[in-house]
């Protein structure tokens, strides 16, 4: 359209061999104008892309295969060629440094699983209930919203306030108001610092869910529900069969990003357990800084970080693979 | 970049004014006082002072502990960064061997005063033995063991320990309802290797071996480690709540509240007297030294402090040197040290009454005959790191009830030792 437009302008100022049976038979130029232009608008996209994103994980994927301790850090140019050699000692299981990963990774699956499904459930239930409108929703609705406006810092470190064992409000409701344990448990050591990283993520995590459920129900027609209604269906018939189907390629989306952000998770474990988390809560991004950052050997780390990234790849094309073809099939 | 720091050099060494030199220095700072503010009020007038010398402007930033490595190694991956900085001595030979700093050799320490101005503990935890210093020292640090006065009168405690088995007995006497013998910083990587290395060299243990190979898991090593973790684990002495301690001013604040009544730190005199804490109401000791038959050495304290660096990306050398000249100076080395309750690194300074009190004097006796410094090898950074995460879990392991013996110690010391990266 906009070529079209553009059309008489450049009738004037084009040669005249460029001009007889436009209409008909457009010139190769003229396509490529037209079909360039989109091109040319993204283009700035793209390059920022490449500089902000691209070219920083070719450089991390660069890295991995040198030896990059901190006698080459100022000039990584002279530092040596190491191969697959960080990549071996990744993925050696036998060695401390591939168990560990390897317990980590454990950790953080079995996190980011439990973490993802409460975000979700939680988001649903929340949206769903916030459908019909009554008074005090608008209040209700910002309120939920809180934890993901916070700064990330000054809510968790909130948390980790609440957590301490013998000041932390945690442990006052439980222990001293509600006398559920003889013993003030911990929760940022030990067993329990899995629990506390996991409510701390659902509870930052949960609001964006029900953000985007709640705009993907605004979607789903009213006539449905009253069609519905009138077939004689309750309201888990209405959640089962016309709810849930109608959301789902909001929840195909929703669940990908909650997933990798779950997975990736730097801020949340950082905040509360500073670089050394307890192996119960040892979860990878953290893992993956103390071992390049701390112990300066950032060839390693970025093999580590290669490593991730394939991983998190794999599970993407897989999971959309898998929910695409399900989706024609319906 | 390296002609252009020759170049502004030479225009610099004739000092016949109108240099084209730039006549402002960054400088990074470490957090010494009580916050962030208290460092900046307390080395401002001091740069104005040197403005007013030398016509150079300092441009201070106080970087708080949990960044300035980060940052300093940002600066030196990059190449842009400060002139001066403060580093924590410990990283000297770790840092040295990112060749980021401008070697002090006896030309640049003669224009200093000397090498024998220094004083030789703090000296020598500048860098790699035999190679010149990559920084100087400006406030000297060690370990001491504070204790409460008024509490070991009312347990009826004359004397301040003076050997292991005193400390534990004491403890047991203070701990009662809500208060505790000791306090720890459980979960503080750094609090917890340097115990870890004070207690190992008590039972003859050194991280590192001869040829700098890392043997974290010796069996002195796991009993040094295990007799500080015993006070938690078996003596009961410790509250177990320690073990989450990690920002590095909670057990101080135990022991400025009266909820321990011992603590084995480094010079906290600022930090108690912010917390309401009169100089009368504490006492200084010695960290207990072991019994001299025990084969162990005579160490109860290790060399800390913190020194001063030139990044050799500085396009202002001659400024620069000219800045580390004026804090190790005599006048400044009294007033900063006094502000900040550490101990001067040079021996001109000592004449001032400031550092003959008590506290100055124990400190100063302990940092000149019984500490060591850590060992200054490239790996030393991964030591730190490596094992004080590892105690941070032993601690977690003892709060939560669980055994601390011997082969537990060693199988996590183990782990960390498989973890270490070999530098070169």
């Amino acid at each position: 359209m906009v070529a079209r437009t553009a059309h008489p302008a450049r009738h004037d100022a084009a040669p005249p061999e460029d001009d007889p049976p436009r209409p008909r038979a457009p010139g190769i130029w003229a396509r490529l104008r037209r079909g360039g232009l989109p091109y040319l608008l993204i283009l700035p996209a793209v390059l920022l892309e490449l500089l902000i994103h691209v070219v920083p994980m070719l450089v991390g994927v660069g890295m991995s295969f040198l030896r990059l301790t901190q006698f080459f850090i100022r000039n990584w140019s002279a530092a040596p060629f190491a191969g697959l050699d960080n990549y071996r000692v990744a993925v050696d299981f036998d060695s401390a440094v591939g168990r560990s990963l390897l317990h980590s990774f454990t950790v953080t699956v079995v996190f980011t699983a439990i973490a993802v499904g409460v975000s979700w459930l939680l988001g649903t239930m929340g949206a769903v209930l916030m459908q019909g409108s009554f008074r005090g929703r608008g209040l209700l609705r910002t309120l939920f919203l809180v934890p993901y406006a916070l700064p990330v810092y000054a809510g968790v470190i909130t948390w980790s306030f609440m957590f301490q064992r013998d000041t932390g409000m945690v442990n006052h409701v439980l222990v001293d108001q509600l006398g559920l344990f003889g013993e003030r448990p911990f929760w940022l050591i030990g067993p329990n610092s899995f629990a506390a990283v996991v409510v701390v993520c659902v509870w930052r995590t949960w609001p964006f869910a029900f953000l985007v459920l709640m705009a993907g129900l605004q979607n789903i027609p009213g006539d449905l529900y009253e069609a519905s209604a009138i077939d004689g269906a309750g309201f888990w018939r209405q959640l089962r069969s016309v709810t849930l189907p109608m959301l789902r390629p909001v929840n195909q989306v929703l669940v990908l990003v909650l997933f990798l952000w779950t997975f990736n998770d730097f801020n949340t474990p950082y905040v509360m357990f500073g670089r050394a988390a307890p192996p119960e809560a040892d979860l990878i991004s953290v893992h993956i800084y103390q071992s390049s950052f701390v112990t300066w050997n950032f060839g390693s780390g970025s093999a580590m970080s290669v490593l991730l990234l394939l991983f998190l790849l794999l599970v993407t094309a897989v999971y959309l693979t898998a929910t695409s073809r399900r989706r024609n099939h319906a | 970049m390296l002609a252009a720091a020759v170049a502004c050099g030479g225009g610099d060494g004739g000092d016949a004014g109108g240099s084209a030199a730039p006549r402002t220095l960054t400088y990074w700072a470490s957090n010494q006082g009580t916050s962030l503010d208290n460092d900046k009020q307390v080395l401002q007038p001091e740069l104005d002072k040197f403005e007013k010398q030398t016509g150079i402007k300092v441009n201070v930033e106080v970087v708080p502990w949990a960044d300035l490595l980060n940052r300093i190694l940002a600066a030196t991956t990059s190449g842009k960064g400060p002139d001066v900085v403060n580093i924590g001595n410990t990283w000297s030979a770790s840092l040295q061997a990112t060749g980021a700093f401008v070697p002090f050799d006896d030309a640049l320490l003669g224009q200093l005063g000397g090498r024998d101005r220094f004083l030789g503990p703090s000296l020598a935890a500048t860098g790699a033995q035999g190679k010149p210093p990559a920084a100087v020292p400006i406030y000297g640090m060690t370990y001491g063991l504070y204790y409460n006065k008024k509490m070991f009168a009312e347990a009826g405690i004359g004397e301040p320990p003076a050997t292991w088995d005193e400390l534990i007995a004491a403890g047991k006497k203070l701990t009662k309802d809500g208060t505790w013998g000791l306090a720890v910083e459980g979960a503080s990587v750094s609090e917890n290797s340097h115990h870890a290395f004070i207690f190992g060299q008590q039972h003859g243990a050194d991280p590192f071996d001869a040829s700098g190979k890392p043997q974290f898991d010796t069996p002195q090593a796991v009993a040094g480690i295990k007799q500080y973790l015993d006070l938690m684990a078996v003596h009961k002495i410790v509250n177990p709540s320690n073990a989450e301690y990690s920002n590095g001013t909670e057990a101080v604040q135990d022991f400025v509240n009266r909820k321990a009544a011992m603590l084995m730190w480094q010079s906290a005199a600022a930090s108690f007297k912010a917390g309401g804490m009169t100089e009368d109401e504490y006492g200084l000791a010695p960290i207990p030294l072991p019994d001299p038959s025990s084969g162990g050495k005579q160490v109860n304290g290790m060399v800390a402090g913190i020194n001063l660096a030139i990044f050799n990306f500085t396009e202002n050398q001659d400024a620069a040197l000219r800045f580390v000249k004026f804090m190790t100076s005599p006048e400044e080395q009294k007033v900063l040290n006094k502000a900040y309750g550490s101990l001067p690194t040079v021996k001109d300074a000592y004449d001032d009454p400031a550092f003959q009190t008590p506290t100055i004097k124990t400190f100063q006796e302990i940092l000149a005959n019984t500490a060591a410094p850590l060992p200054q090898v490239p790996e030393e950074s991964q030591y730190e790191t490596l094992v004080g995460t590892a105690m941070n879990q032993m601690w977690a392991d003892a709060a939560n009830g669980k055994p601390i013996t011997d082969d537990y110690v060693k199988s996590k010391l183990t782990q960390a030792n498989q973890q270490v990266q070999p530098g070169s």
